[in-house]
């Protein structure tokens, strides 16, 4: 044991960070090889830039070069499960609104399949009279009034469309690429291709509001990829991640000594059995040492000045909800947690339409919006990449009595912003009803092959080899669509 | 020889002058096909020139000689052997110009220099084809040090060559600690180290292979690849019951049934000849898939993802070669064709979604004891009337007089007023509905009724439904609150609601008031009572309660209708039916005769073409229509009454009957609704061992070609994993993939003598293990120099023992175990593990059945605890547990916060570290240093160092004193609760018990405790 010295518990102090052993020199190629790996496609300067940012054994996270320079860094993406009615929100339609309550004109019909109605249902007039907004005139709903207030930073792309019409196979969709389980998702690729710069906390966080999301945990898991990269997702409620407090009865002095224990023991075993694994494990309970402390510091708001909290319209610091999670997803950025992703799973409106819309958009619109504003004030909205959309749209056709809409996958809508994202522009058009797209179609494989673009990724170089075959976020689909692009 | 390689040398250089190769290179070691060559065609050309017609560029294929050395459409030969500057395949590979390169440059894939040598040597030393080596069957190799076990012997010519030796053996200590956790997933007891100082390995090898252990532990990697789960998936993710299943696996590989057995009972044991339960139990291996309830969809969609799941899995866990991609087209790199996978396809696609009843053996003796009854009961019916045969035929013949022609309705519409349900037509016109359960429906259809008197709703058993149904419940039971008829008449938009009156069925429950009688089941005339609150019910409780039932409804006069009236007919339900059949009939006053249904249809069938079945319920209507034959009958009702409940049931499969035989077609590019045309019938790939000729091609053929002797795969495939298992790692690391993209293994000649022993060894999982346990190999020790760490970081040449952290069950059954909390008890429904509130609290669904286990159920071993696919365990899950998605051939093997925060601090782990604290306290004497000494060994089977010893005690002593001053609470710490005294032995204090909890938890979480070393 020549390194190792009997530990001195008393000069220890609870604030002192774990690590203060010395770490026995570990093989270099190890850290390439060993760590389940393959970085396929990735390019080799990118792995000579990492080997020098190693600094301990959880190179699956050390930052990594993307393949060209990227415009955004990290991103924040809002899914709002359960699908919004573009029709009440973004995409306006006097059309359908003069029709409504007719037949839908035929042939409109012709091979579509809808999920829950006789597709030759009447058509139904948005329910919202529109409002043009900032220098660009964008039409938003007047359910909209703060995200109208950011029209000019945002791309609204109306022009969305995807393969899957039950939710469950859509967030999948949206979120992996596939419809079938099993794939990594987007958060899950940007970990994989970008590593991780933040020293306290996880790459990749969920955040979550309202209830359980369709997709469940898949919509943020790991895939084939290795566990490390799956979303964590953070709790509002009890412990903000699983197990993060200590058992009762243990104060914090009892813990440090515990894990300085712990660590000085497994750091005997580091020299006596040369396993670079250990060195990993010594790692990752100084991590999660740090964790117990830089979780609840995350989550704890007093620090935050009122106005910021009046901005986001949060009223009660600690009551969980989507306005809390938008404030924190900005506080995790500045923390460096490279990609955010909150869900929100209401917006299912089969019914109690014009109400429901309304109460969503009161719960989300403002809280949206101030995130990108004050991402913009702080100067992280030029690469940051804002994302707000749900897993399909909604049809024009009316789903029992007047007040409701059935799924629809043929075209919904989702803003971008921030993060080399075209500001103040509307792409894609749809017809009369908001049935079909008329011109610049963006299928899901595109809109991810952008976004990964924006990250600094060809979508078709950024892969992962599983059964032989290299997979990608785009499956072998997706065009990087430039008109979104600033 | 040496000149004409320098000859071609000089030319090359002078060509390319880029490249600048010594002379010597081409006439060096040879050139391997299979190692060297291929790997880099299967990556660089074969996408666009290989297999695949469709995707073949320019008619030029590479991965046949004869093809390369033709050439393609230019004629040209693309490769010519042992010539360097002739042929177009070298020409375009080493061109300056990017119009000419190969690979093209814009698919952003270039060879490498050393990949062009490589090339290039081999074309120089002749371009030698060989096939894929996993295609190839597998061969055993001579040994020549017969004094050496054959894996060592295998693997020290290896090292030989790498100049490398053996590592020394383990320490014994470590080495049983390794041996108790390959093959039970248990650590051994300090008594168990002392029994293998006296027993040796190859006693404790066989000791341990018998324990039921065993079996636990190694379902694990089987259930990973069968995806198993105790929820259905998706978004509502309910509960399902197939943990009979997962029983099965355990109890098969405890007694080592042969692995080929083990595959061909779950594809096909329920075609074996009679077949039994236990063997229609293992076909739950496909029924594993998820299983979509969402509102809305269609269910045939749903069914083609879990074929495409069964075929991933099918591939991953027993072909070992991907499938996936030919779902949508030709394999780029394998030989398996679109057609070729349909053809896999169509062996699994004629079956039925089945769901059974499974009885424990108690139940059995008594199912077995009343089936003797019956058959008693029946024997003194039929000497009590001499003539039965003739009433049989008579009551029979009655029974046939009073039917009259029903005319089934072709609906062009079915929907649920919900929209939540899609019903479909079948050919027979009955109507199936799966996919979720809104008890809604309705149906449309047009024509002119004329003179129509009635409606027949028949009830009808499906395979598809559980336990044939007809009913969705859970039991296959059923209600309908309501019938009701509608009509339309040509360009009207109004319904007109018809009266419908005299309803009559084969059968209705007995009156069951509910809700303080404001509801009632039963009689049929709830059908058309106008009130959803009643509702016609026709169980017939155990035994007797999934089967046909009718119901006739009249018009209060005969509809007269004009063409292109429409009819709507609504069915409203409580308890949803999964199939059932609309008929009209122009006959006077039609009725249901108060006679089993099943009787009824029987009936109509000859008495010599009636199935037993059909006969039964025959006689049974026919001896019930007897008046003297009461107290018989009386007798037989009250045998009835003994049917048990059954222990649990299954999801498994069955073949579905001739006349719904279900036609596979190709799907254009994979998409479910997309069908070509023309049927494919089941075939295996050409690449591969064909099938047995002569034989039908069925899912029985198919499960035994799958693991045939001659197969080149199976066998490989199934020792690799024993391997990955015990060394971490695979020989060939892509255990689910051994296809030409797969590394080819370091150790290919171990490989295969591994997987020919295997099967002359009976296919015996027992003897592999054993096999591998006594080599030298295993039993090396698990750490090395950093020199052979950084020349061999992942252990591919074998020149140390494996060492890597537990799986996720076995780091949470260590805890367990070393704690002595532990319970041992075989099988059962997956136990409830606690799990935080805010975890339970984000379902799409709340599983408000969630109630932790308590008592000794809680520390039942993990491989028992229950697996909710949308909430994946997050203890397992944080340790790499897959959450059956998918088929999982291996897991990562991760390092996070996460987990490190689980083994400190989640429940169950805390548990544990108060339960060793006391059991620390109650195995050492009253000394804090023999305590160390005492869990230290609990935890990693080995003495500490005497700086560990002290290491420990230096928490001790602060903790100590910080209990003594107050600062802690130490009953909280013993026992989570501040007023609660743990149960202390002899001499100790509620003092000694916290310490020491503080101290176990370290130990609990040490590198060594939660590796196998």
């Amino acid at each position: 044991m020549k390194n190792l010295q009997r530990m001195d518990i008393s000069k220890l102090t609870e604030s002192m960070p774990l690590s203060r052993l010395p770490a026995r020199q570990l093989s270099r190629r190890w850290f390439f090889q060993d760590c389940g790996i393959g970085l396929a496609g990735m390019a080799a300067s990118a792995l000579l830039a990492s080997e020098a940012s190693v600094q301990g054994a959880n190179r699956a996270l050390a930052p990594r070069q993307p393949h060209y320079a990227p415009t955004a860094k990290r991103v924040i993406y809002m899914f709002q499960a359960g699908a919004p009615s573009q029709l009440e929100l973004f995409d306006p339609k006097p059309e359908l609104t003069k029709r409504n309550g007719q037949l839908p004109p035929a042939g409109l019909l012709d091979g579509y399949r809808a999920a829950f109605i006789n597709p030759n249902s009447a058509l139904l007039g948005g329910k919202f009279p529109f409002v043009k907004h900032g220098q660009c005139a964008m039409e938003l709903s007047d359910r909209l009034p703060h995200l109208g207030s950011i029209a000019d930073e945002i791309c609204l792309v109306r022009s969305l469309h995807t393969d899957a019409v039950n939710h469950a196979p859509a967030q999948i969709m949206m979120n992996t690429g596939s419809q079938q389980f099993g794939r990594p998702s987007f958060g899950a690729w940007t970990l994989y291709g970008l590593g991780s710069v933040s020293e306290n906390l996880p790459g990749f966080v969920v955040l979550t509001s309202a209830k359980g999301t369709s997709g469940g945990a898949s919509n943020y898991g790991s895939g084939f990829l290795p566990t490390t990269y799956g979303g964590i997702p953070f709790r509002s409620a009890g412990d903000p991640v699983l197990y993060l407090s200590n058992p009762p009865g243990i104060d914090a002095r009892a813990q440090r000594v515990s894990l300085y224990t712990l660590e000085h023991l497994n750091r005997m075993a580091m020299e006596r059995i040369g396993d670079p694994a250990i060195e990993a494990r010594i790692e990752a309970y100084e991590m999660a040492y740090r964790l117990q402390t830089s979780a609840p510091e995350l989550m704890d708001l007093s620090s935050e000045p009122a106005s910021v909290l009046a901005m986001y319209g949060i009223k009660d610091l600690n009551e969980a909800s989507y306005a809390r999670n938008c404030l924190l997803s900005r506080r995790l950025v500045e923390r460096g947690v490279r990609f955010v992703q909150l869900f929100h799973e209401v917006w299912d409106q089969h019914g109690d339409l014009k109400a429901g819309v309304t109460r969503n958009a009161e719960a989300t619109d403002q809280a949206s919006a101030a995130l990108v504003k004050d991402l913009k004030q702080r100067g992280l909205l030029d690469d940051t990449l804002v994302v707000w959309g749900g897993e399909f749209g909604r049809t024009p056709m009316v789903q029992g009595g007047n007040d409701g809409r059935d799924h629809h996958n043929r075209c919904f809508s989702l803003w971008l912003a921030g993060g080399g994202i075209r500001r103040g522009y509307v792409h894609g058009e749809t017809d009369d009803f908001g049935f079909n797209i008329v011109s610049d179609g963006v299928h899901v494989h595109d809109l991810n092959a952008t976004m990964l673009h924006l990250l600094g990724f060809d979508h078709t170089r950024l892969t992962f080899r599983s059964q032989g075959r290299d997979y990608r976020l785009t499956d072998v689909h997706g065009k990087k669509v430039d008109a979104l692009l600033a | 020889m040496s000149r004409i390689y320098a000859g071609l040398c000089i030319h090359f250089l002078i060509a390319t002058c880029a490249l600048a190769i010594p002379l010597a290179c081409f006439g060096d070691t040879p050139v391997d096909f299979v190692r060297d060559v291929q790997p880099i065609l299967a990556e660089h050309c074969l996408h666009c020139h290989g297999a695949d017609p469709d995707s073949r560029q320019s008619g030029l294929r590479l991965d046949i000689f004869e093809d390369a050395v033709r050439g393609g459409e230019s004629g040209q030969p693309a490769i010519v052997p042992r010539d360097l500057h002739k042929g177009s395949f070298l020409e375009r590979v080493l061109s300056n110009d990017d119009s000419t390169l190969m690979p093209p440059p814009e698919e952003k894939n270039p060879l490498s220099k050393s990949q062009i040598t490589t090339l290039q040597k081999w074309i120089a030393q002749g371009a030698e084809y060989a096939s894929h080596w996993a295609f190839v069957p597998p061969e055993k190799s001579v040994t020549r040090q017969s004094d050496l076990h054959p894996i060592d012997a295998l693997v020290s010519n290896k090292l030989a060559s790498m100049n490398l030796t053996f590592a020394p053996q383990a320490e014994p200590s470590i080495l049983c600690r390794r041996i108790y956790l390959d093959i039970i997933g248990l650590p051994p007891t300090p008594k168990e180290l002392e029994e293998f100082s006296r027993d040796g390995i190859e006693k404790t090898v066989r000791r341990l292979l018998a324990s039921e252990r065993y079996g636990e532990k190694w379902a694990r990697p089987w259930l990973d690849l069968a995806r198993y789960s105790d929820t259905n998936g998706y978004e509502k993710d309910l509960r399902r019951d197939q943990w009979i299943w997962r029983d099965w696996v355990i109890a098969a590989i405890n007694r080592d049934q042969p692995y080929d057995q083990f595959i061909i009972e779950q594809i096909a044991g329920d075609l074996l000849p009679n077949a039994t339960q236990e063997q229609i139990i293992a076909t739950g291996f496909l029924r594993n898939s998820m299983l979509n309830e969402e509102g809305a969809i269609v269910p045939e969609q749903f069914r083609m993802f879990e074929m495409f799941d069964r075929m991933d899995c099918i591939g991953k866990a027993v072909m070992g070669l991907t499938t996936q991609c030919a779902q949508c087209h030709n394999h780029k790199f394998d030989p398996i064709s679109q057609d070729g996978y349909y053809g896999l396809f169509a062996f699994l696609n004629n079956t039925y979604e089945a769901q059974s009843w499974v009885y424990d053996s108690a139940q059995q003796r008594e199912l077995a004891q009343l089936r003797s009854d019956f058959a008693a009961s029946d024997e003194r019916v039929r000497a009590v009337r001499g003539n039965w045969v003739g009433e049989l035929e008579l009551f029979a013949q009655r029974l046939i007089d009073l039917q009259v022609a029903w005319t089934p309705i072709g609906f062009h519409q079915l929907e649920s007023i919900s929209g939540l349900n899609h019903p479909v037509q079948l050919s027979d016109r009955s109507i199936l509905m799966l996919g979720h359960r809104s008890a809604d429906v309705f149906f449309v259809a047009k024509g002119a009724w004329q003179g129509t008197t009635g409606l027949r709703l028949e009830v009808l058993p499906h395979r598809d439904l559980p336990f044939s149904g007809p009913g969705r419940t859970s039991t296959g039971s059923w209600d309908v609150l309501e019938l009701e008829v509608l009509l339309r008449p040509p360009g009207s938009k109004e319904w007109n609601k018809q009266t419908l009156v005299h309803a009559s069925a084969d059968y209705s429950q007995p009156e069951q008031k509910l809700d303080d009688g404001k509801k009632s089941l039963g009689p049929v005339a709830y059908l058309i009572d106008g009130k959803d609150a009643n509702a016609w019910k026709a169980d017939r409780g155990n035994g007797r309660r999934n089967q046909a039932s009718v119901a006739v409804v009249q018009f209060t006069q005969p509809l007269e209708c004009p063409p292109d009236t429409e009819i709507k007919v609504v069915l409203r339900m409580k308890d949803m039916l999964g199939c059932c059949r609309l008929s009209l009939t122009t006959d006077s006053a039609p009725t249901a005769a108060p006679v089993d249904y099943e009787a009824v249809r029987a009936a109509a069938i000859p008495a010599a073409s009636r199935t037993a079945e059909q006969q039964t319920a025959l006689f049974a209507a026919w001896r019930k229509s007897v008046p003297e034959l009461k107290a018989l009958n009386d007798e037989i009702e009250a045998i009835w009454q003994r049917y048990p409940t059954a222990m649990t049931s299954v999801l498994h499969l069955a073949q579905r009957a001739d006349v719904q035989r279900r036609e596979t077609r190709v799907l254009l590019r994979g998409e479910w609704d997309q069908p070509i045309a023309e049927p494919v019938q089941p075939h295996v790939p050409v690449a591969l061992h064909p099938m047995p000729s002569g034989q039908s091609a069925d899912r029985l053929a198919f499960a035994r070609w799958l693991v045939d002797a001659r197969s080149p795969l199976a066998a490989r495939v199934a020792v690799n994993r024993v391997w990955q298992a015990m060394f971490g790692d695979g020989l060939v690391e892509t255990s689910d993939d051994f296809g030409t993209r797969a590394p080819v293994p370091e150790h290919r000649e171990l490989l295969d003598w591994l997987a020919v022993d295997f099967m002359e060894r009976g296919w015996s999982q027992k003897h592999l293990i054993e096999q591998i346990v006594l080599s030298k190999t295993y039993q090396q020790q698990g750490h090395t120099s950093n020199e052979i760490l950084d020349r061999d970081p992942k252990n591919r040449w074998l020149a140390r023992g494996p060492r890597f952290r537990a799986d996720a069950e076995v780091v949470r059954d260590i805890a367990l175990s070393v704690s002595g909390l532990i319970t041992h008890r075989l099988g059962g429904p997956g136990i409830l593990p606690p799990v935080p509130q805010n975890v339970l609290d984000y379902n799409y669904v709340y599983p408000d059945y969630w109630k932790p286990a308590t008592g000794a159920q809680r520390y039942r071993r993990t491989v028992y605890g229950f697996r909710k696919r949308s909430m994946p365990d997050p203890v397992m899950s944080s340790f790499d547990g897959p959450n059956g998605d998918l088929s999982c051939a291996r897991r990562s093997r991760s390092n996070t916060p996460l987990a490190a925060l689980a083994g400190l601090n989640e429940p169950v782990f805390v548990e544990a570290a108060q339960a060793l604290a006391l059991r620390i306290l109650r195995e050492s004497i009253a000394d804090d240093e023999s305590r160390a000494k005492v869990g230290f060994l609990l935890c990693t089977a080995r003495q500490p160092s005497e700086l560990e010893v002290a290491t420990i005690l230096g928490l001790v002593a602060e903790q100590r004193q910080r209990v003594a001053e107050g600062w802690l609470n130490p009953r909280e710490i013993a026992t989570g609760d501040p007023a609660k005294l743990p149960e202390l032995p002899g001499q100790c204090t509620p003092q000694d018990a916290a310490v020491w909890t503080l101290v176990a938890r370290v130990l609990l979480n040490l590198d060594e405790t939660i590796s196998k070393n």
